[in-house]
């Protein structure tokens, strides 16, 4: 990054060019043409958007235009919308399964690949390749896995003669069916943090532990986990986020079935927006999801701070 | 050598139930890709009568050459191919120009705007949708190639990796090229631009990847089959997914359709990993 060659001009020079062009840090107008071009797409297809989706979240709206302004109706009307309370519930169930498996494994995939060896870097090629794949492709793999008389799980169980759990049509386990199709999907993301954390540990820390004869355990738990905390924080909001967003796998896996056991928020969401056209409803479960994931962010941002001060 | 066991000699008896675990676990999980391709490489009929059959010979490429006669796979790649290729130059030129007068330039509101766009980056998609939806349907942009393209260049990720790129490259190169009076266009272009190559590979690279890969914006606006995306292409062959007389020529789309972004990742591992968790940091 810094690499680049300095020319040879000491801050002398800078300085004395500095004078020679007075007022080259005045803000110019003209300047603002570099910004203009990506500021335009910003504000007509972000911040207007953003702010036209809480507009409509208080109107009844529908596919053939805003109609009147109902105040927090939409709002009121989700929360008296049972299954508006059970998809909150699903998605939390589903962040619940998802981002600590996915911590965890990525952080122990991380240690034992923390290594330069061929087989390593190997192993860590294959641990990320899913990571490349789209949903669509995921989704499919995933149900010729679990899917009744064909799918994998089915031919392996059927070698033992036993039957294999029915994870897509088991109102029980279509969550947890979806969260192992998410976690081999994702896992590749918390590895790469974690490895280069730990890349990051200064290595003088470990030979002051070997000289004092720590032991592997003692190490890892007393100098590797305790440096690479703030990673472990990071690797937990970043997660919390993606997954609150839940849409692909459970609308292609299960269509958020059976009897909405598996349908999140976002897949809430899209059915009231673009299958029944109920936009008002849309926006406003919209800004609740939004609101969950600032919450979710804040909350462990802070809580890493406290911990941060106290150690 | 190894840079946890750095102290130790050879191979501890730990190390290699790590090395095996690790290794049973990635065999574990690869089991579903290799599902799909042997499916992908049996007759139908044959599949009908007995799923083990997938153990052993005869395998075809026979649904393969369906794909070639029959499939609409060819014109998703192709919107595809459009979509995530126009996208991604159009970023890396918005988001370096930007990057630029961001770090370097001085103009009014620069830090009111800046940290507005550094906001944006905590927008989730679902927050903007639906006005967008909205805004394209008056402006009569769905199914088309910009309607595609045109909101992901609202992305605020690639401007604030541009910015603090551009930020960390030396001053005095900018100024010493104000010296010999060339303009602020010319200096960014010939002096600067040619520095952040690795931002624009890391940029392009994470964005070409997150367009392709992209399933909410391309459902709810590209619904003519015609275009599709490949991700919304794939998506929709799977709908008569319980007739399965058609598995086999399913899963040869899958695989048809994952396998050349699975052969990039193997040529640019290094640069897409980078990409992908450089973007999740920010």
């Amino acid at each position: 990054m810094a690499e680049a060659a300095i020319p040879g001009s000491g801050s002398a020079a800078s300085a004395s060019v500095r004078q020679a062009v007075p007022d080259v840090n005045a803000p110019i107008w003209r300047n603002a043409l570099f910004v203009a071009p990506y500021l335009f797409f910003f504000l007509t297809l972000l911040v207007v958007p953003l702010f036209w989706g809480v507009w409509l979240s208080l109107h009844k709206a529908d596919a053939f235009g805003i109609g009147r302004f109902v105040g927090l109706d939409n709002y009121f009307r989700l929360f008296r919308d049972k299954i508006f309370l059970q998809v909150i519930g699903n998605t939390f169930y589903f962040v619940l399964l998802t981002v600590p498996a996915l911590a965890v494994i990525g952080l122990l995939l991380a240690l034992a690949l923390n290594r330069n060896a061929r087989t390593a870097a190997a192993l860590r090629a294959v641990y990320f390749a899913s990571s490349v794949l789209s949903v669509t492709i995921v989704t499919l793999i995933w149900r010729t896995v679990f899917i009744g008389n064909f799918g994998l799980l089915a031919t392996v169980y059927g070698w033992f003669g036993a039957t294999a759990p029915a994870f897509l049509s088991d109102p029980k386990l279509a969550m947890i069916g979806i969260a192992i199709a998410t976690v081999w999907w994702c896992i590749g993301l918390p590895m790469m943090l974690f490895l280069s954390a730990l890349q990051q540990v200064p290595r003088e820390i470990y030979e002051a532990a070997s000289l004092d004869n720590a032991s592997r355990w003692g190490t890892l738990w007393h100098i590797t986990l305790p440096s690479i905390r703030r990673t472990f924080v990071l690797v937990i909001i970043i997660e919390i986020v993606l997954q609150f967003q839940l849409f692909g796998q459970a609308w292609l896996m299960t269509k958020g079935g059976p009897n909405n056991a598996s349908k999140p928020i976002v897949l809430y969401i899209y059915e009231a927006t673009f299958i029944k056209w109920d936009l008002g409803l849309g926006a406003a479960a919209s800004e609740i999801l939004f609101i969950l994931i600032m919450i979710a962010a804040l909350a462990q941002y802070f809580i890493s701070r406290r911990k941060g001060e106290e150690g | 050598m190894s840079s946890v066991s750095s102290g130790m000699i050879g191979r501890s008896t730990g190390d290699r139930i790590v090395l095996a675990l690790t290794i049973g676990m990635a065999i574990v999980m690869m089991a579903p890709i290799a599902w799909v391709v042997a499916l992908s490489l049996k007759d139908n009929k044959e599949l009908m009568t007995d799923m083990n059959s997938v153990f052993h010979a005869p395998y075809t490429i026979q649904n393969y050459i369906n794909i070639l006669a029959t499939s609409s796979v060819f014109r998703w790649i192709l919107n595809s191919v459009i979509v995530s290729g126009v996208l991604t130059i159009l970023t890396l030129v918005l988001s370096s120009l930007a990057g630029y007068g961001f770090a370097r330039l001085n103009f009014p509101f620069r830090n009111a705007l800046f940290v507005l766009v550094l906001l944006g980056l905590a927008v989730p998609e679902q927050a903007v949708l639906i006005a967008r939806h909205q805004l394209f349907s008056w402006l009569k942009f769905h199914n088309t190639y910009h309607g595609l393209i045109l909101p992901g260049l609202a992305a605020p990720f690639g401007v604030f990796l541009m910015t603090q790129y551009f930020r960390a490259i030396p001053r005095e190169l900018d100024e010493a090229a104000l010296l010999d009076n060339a303009s602020r266009f010319k200096i960014f272009w010939k002096v600067l631009l040619p520095l952040t190559l690795p931002a624009q590979a890391t940029l392009g690279i994470f964005t070409f990847l997150s367009s392709w890969n992209d399933y909410f914006w391309p459902l709810i606006s590209g619904t003519k089959k015609e275009m599709y995306t490949l991700t919304i292409g794939i998506a929709s062959t799977q709908t008569n997914f319980a007739q399965s007389e058609g598995l086999g020529f399913l899963m040869s789309q899958a695989v048809f359709a994952g396998a050349p972004i699975l052969i990039l990742y193997l040529f640019f591992q290094k640069y897409i990993v980078t990409a992908v968790s450089g973007a999740a940091v920010r």
